[in-house]
């Protein structure tokens, strides 16, 4: 379908569109010079609405790349970045996996790419729909990864990608993760700001002396990603990386607190937001769009004399540990819901994992329930929601824990069919 | 937050130190990086198991071997002659392989 042809956005405006549409308009409002892109369902009409952009001449000085695989992706969009250029791709699971050789190097080379995720099941068997396990396989690359829960959240939190990745005291690669269809295929109002205002909250692009740490100029060759050998300095590249990490929390509350304040639209503290937190006392943990799901059934629960509350976190790396440890004192129970696998870990749910890592050695004795959910797009209703507000709600009240866990973890929604 | 010497470095990015000194992690930059100094990697000439040899009877010094050397070290002497820089030649054998008049010979190094 053939979208209404417009000029350039002037002014803020709101617009109905779908949530990979918001990732490009959001691209587009950061004036991203380099795309790369290969086609994989959810995201494909990302790059899509890209193409269309620059074919429409929207984009003027953007280049576009068609490569052949997601691995070429990662590799060209790398080459641009490290030439000086803001750069922009997204890929969605096995796109993902093809492509997790180059994310490794993204990071490691220090590159702000901002890349966004629309997350679906890993196969076999063959899933396309809602499931964050791709994302959750890149825990350890390097990057950021924050999760964008609707679609006025894409747009803006690709923007506060670029602020927080290309700050010199940060230099790296940042993906924002959504649900496959759930969120990337559905249509709400978004308003895609003024570029004027989007340009002054933005650093400004790259100019052809590139990156601080890292160019490419003929007349000044240089090499990088050398070969260090087991004497020299690799152990502390490793350590200056997760270092990095942890001073970005500080900058991603930073630039959170800038954004709310230029265009309106708070995000908690940046790395949480919490929900009717202050008088729980059970209360779950949430990412992506069913962490909006979640307020709705604290609201309702709370009209039945419930007293529970809900967290969306936002990042996954770094990780919020002391607003989990914080969330975790407030509360008797904590649920931490995870619609991703990782099969094996002590919880077998990513984020609960890492939840009770967080809260090891804390001084804190909240009991926390793990939960999987949702798994490959299946549908996470508001009642079963309520429902998993009630479970924690019992425990607080008689220590009894659901009878159907699984390795400690409460699997929601299993089929049982007679 | 944590003074990056690295900045001092990269502030003038027409300043190419040969040598960079690092005590400890938070001097480094994020990535390492070097600048193009002959023998940067050391005398790379110890790995070599054949050496080319060229044999200027027949050598026409038409200079493809110079041309096609990944590591520049064929060296054009005042003569015009061809030689190889035995410090820092890793013995590939291109130079031998791609000589139109086959006057280049890789030679075991024992055998020498």
């Amino acid at each position: 379908m053939v979208e209404a042809q417009e000029d350039f956005v002037q002014e803020r405006e709101t617009k109905i569109i779908k949530g990979n549409i918001a990732a490009a308009y959001a691209a587009k409002s950061a004036r991203v010079q380099v795309i790369s892109a290969y086609p994989i369902t959810p995201q494909t009409t990302v790059v899509e609405k890209l193409s269309e952009f620059v074919d429409n001449g929207e984009m003027p000085g953007t280049e576009y790349i068609k490569v052949e695989s997601e691995h070429s992706v990662m590799a060209s969009i790398i080459g641009a970045s490290t030439a000086g250029t803001r750069t922009f791709t997204a890929t969605s699971g096995q796109g993902l996996f093809y492509m997790y050789e180059m994310v490794h190097w993204a990071a490691g080379a220090r590159l702000p790419i901002v890349t966004t995720i629309a997350s679906r099941g890993p196969a076999p068997p063959w899933n396309i729909w809602a499931d964050f396990t791709d994302i959750m396989s890149c825990r350890d690359t390097g990057w950021m990864i924050s999760f964008a829960a609707n679609h006025q959240e894409i747009y803006d939190d690709i923007l506060m990608s670029y602020k927080i990745s290309e700050d010199y005291d940060i230099l790296l690669p940042k993906f924002v993760a959504y649900g496959g269809f759930t969120v990337s295929h559905t249509s709400k109002p978004v308003t895609i700001e003024d570029q004027d205002a989007v340009d002054k909250f933005l650093p400004p692009l790259p100019d052809e002396r590139g990156w601080p740490h890292i160019f490419l100029d003929p007349e000044r060759p240089m090499m990088h990603g050398n070969l260090i050998m087991p004497s020299g300095f690799y152990n502390e590249f490793r350590l200056k990386i997760h270092h990095t990490m942890l001073l970005a929390k500080e900058k991603i509350r930073e630039v959170t607190d800038e954004f709310g304040n230029t265009f309106g639209r708070q995000y908690g503290n940046g790395l949480i937001q919490e929900y009717k937190m202050n008088d729980a006392d059970v209360a779950i943990i949430n990412y992506g769009e069913l962490a909006m799901q979640m307020e709705q059934a604290v609201d309702d629960l709370r009209e039945e004399g419930y007293k529970v509350g809900c967290v969306k976190l936002r990042y996954f790396r770094p990780f919020p540990v002391e607003d989990v440890i914080n969330i975790a004192r407030k509360v008797k129970v904590l649920g931490v819901a995870d619609r991703a696998t990782a099969f094996g870990s002590p919880t077998g749910g990513p984020l609960s994992s890492e939840v009770k890592s967080a809260l090891h050695n804390s001084g804190v004795s909240t009991q926390v329930l793990p939960i999987i959910m949702g798994l490959g797009g299946r549908e996470v209703s508001l009642e079963q929601q309520k429902n998993q507000l009630k479970v924690l709600t019992k425990i607080n009240e008689t220590g009894e824990f659901p009878n159907n866990m699984i390795g400690g973890t409460f699997w929601d929604g299993l089929l049982e069919v007679e | 937050m944590i003074k990056v010497k690295w900045k001092n470095i990269c502030e003038d990015k027409d300043k190419r130190p040969e040598v960079q000194e690092y005590h400890n992690w938070k001097e480094l930059p994020p990535i390492p990086i070097s600048f193009p100094i002959k023998g940067s990697i050391g005398t790379t000439g110890d790995w070599r198991t054949f050496k080319p040899v060229v044999n200027k009877d027949t050598c026409t010094k038409c200079g493809i071997c110079w041309m096609y050397c990944p590591e520049a070290t064929i060296i054009r002497n005042e003569e015009g002659e061809f030689e190889v820089d035995y410090v820092y030649c890793k013995g590939c054998g291109i130079c031998a392989k791609e000589c139109p008049t086959k006057s280049i010979e890789m030679v075991r190094e024992s055998e020498e």
